[in-house]
């Protein structure tokens, strides 16, 4: 049994809410509950109550480019999903909270930093046999003012990866240690989705996401184990600049999320083209 | 491809993304575990689907009148695609000759989930359309 978030000793412990605390605030006007799956039959099977459904690809991604969503877009999206700047956008999803964190992460790009993630996300929820519903909700559209979208503070491009790797920064990889060693192309039961070479950025320390988290209920570990996990085993430290990635970006998230909210780490950015970008560039440095 | 199963899949092929989300749901909700009669926890790891994330099991019962009868287990709770695909399978092929089952093949998958299908799903739902078809390749060998 976890322990209460206020407990844990993180950084930023607002960053996260309990399933008790959503439970509390289903009705609460000041808050918009968002899913965000990889599985698009999720929500529609049930969701919980008065919860939106936020799509990783329709809703966040560009559908031409590879990129997110204009500042018009992300407008479009909160009108839709009802919220104001007031709002308290509250995420959770399958997979330990993967797209919830990636969506978590998209909203920063826009400066929406009243958000916050439901510790434990979907599969906590029902394992604890809370009320789901079918009913899709339909709020009032509402006039919501973005500003651009600002990449820099929490994306990294592969620019800014080479010029990190020329100060020798910290890097983490958050992929499967076959993905890191490049004896694999692909998750584990994944299908390969192209990329040229295996391995990984060198220097980069291996830290597969899912350490970060109790795998009997999904939540987050508890400060010092984070900090056991990440600072002392793979000697990260909290106030240097750090990029993190994955494949495409979304495990990444998730290990963006625990260091920058849960331990504190100042200065972090998430790298999306990850290992699709950088093991298919010719004549970038790869470690095995 | 058994008739049935090809039925289904034309089905599909006509649906809008929001007509094949509410119908793979509806066969979701259709899903019948194995009976305690063919198999009980803890599942035997010889009838689990490998590469499935939804840890999915599969059993082929084979009848007097030597068709079959296939059962499945899901045990993930989030498992609504395998759900719906073992619906289906069992609607559309329990009751034909292992001969005839044999012939499945798992590109149903990517025609009846379209869009619906993720990342991680495809290879765990044609994972189990494949298991159907080896066990129904080894009963039909058996005959």
């Amino acid at each position: 049994m976890a322990t209460s978030i206020e407990q844990r000793g993180y950084a930023h412990p607002e960053a996260l809410v309990s399933t008790d605390w959503v439970e509390q605030h289903l009705n609460d006007p000041k808050v918009r509950i968002v899913e965000s799956n990889e599985d698009t039959l999720l929500y529609s099977s049930g969701h919980i109550p008065g919860a939106v459904h936020v799509d990783w690809t329709s809703d966040l991604n560009d559908q031409l480019r590879r990129d997110y969503i204009t500042r018009e877009g992300f407008e479009a999206l909160m009108s839709k999903i009802g919220a104001t700047k007031d709002t308290t956008v509250v995420f959770y999803g399958d997979k330990n909270n993967w797209w919830a964190c990636y969506a978590f992460w998209v909203f920063q790009l826009f400066g929406h930093t009243n958000a916050r993630i439901m510790d434990g996300g979907r599969v906590k929820w029902q394992k604890e046999n809370r009320a789901v519903s079918r009913d899709v909700p339909s709020y009032p559209k509402t006039e919501y003012k973005a500003a651009d979208r600002n990449d820099a503070p929490h994306r990294a491009f592969r620019e800014d990866v080479f010029a990190h790797l020329k100060k020798q920064g910290q890097l983490v990889d958050v992929r499967s240690p076959e993905e890191y060693a490049g004896t694999r192309m692909h998750m584990p039961d994944y299908p390969n989705e192209g990329a040229l070479r295996g391995g990984h950025i060198p220097g980069a320390k291996s830290v597969p996401w899912a350490k970060a988290i109790n795998p009997d209920d999904g939540t987050f570990k508890s400060a010092d184990d984070l900090k056991k996990l990440y600072c002392d085993d793979n000697k990260l430290a909290p106030a240097k600049e750090t990029i993190a990635y994955c494949r495409i970006g979304e495990r990444s998230s998730h290990t963006w999320f625990a260091l920058k909210y849960l331990l504190g780490f100042e200065n972090i950015r998430n790298y999306d083209g990850s290992w699709t970008e950088w093991g298919n560039m010719v004549g970038v440095p790869i470690e095995k | 491809m058994p008739e049935k199963l090809d039925k289904v899949i034309e089905m599909f092929q006509m649906f809008d993304p929001a007509d094949r989300t509410d119908v793979l749901l509806s066969y979701a909700d259709q899903f019948k575990e194995v009976p305690a009669s063919i198999a009980t926890r803890p599942f035997p790891k010889s009838h689990q689907v490998p590469q499935c994330e939804s840890d999915a099991y599969v059993w082929a019962q084979k009848l007097p009148d030597s068709t079959m009868k296939l059962y499945f287990a899901v045990e993930n709770p989030s498992g609504i695609s395998a759900k719906a695909l073992a619906a289906i399978l069992d609607k559309t092929l329990s009751g034909l000759p292992a001969s005839e089952i044999a012939t499945v093949n798992c590109d149903i998958v990517e025609k009846i989930f379209r869009q619906n299908i993720s990342m991680g799903k495809g290879m765990g739902l044609m994972a189990m359309v494949n298991a159907v078809q080896a066990l129904a390749r080894a009963a039909s060998q058996n005959n």
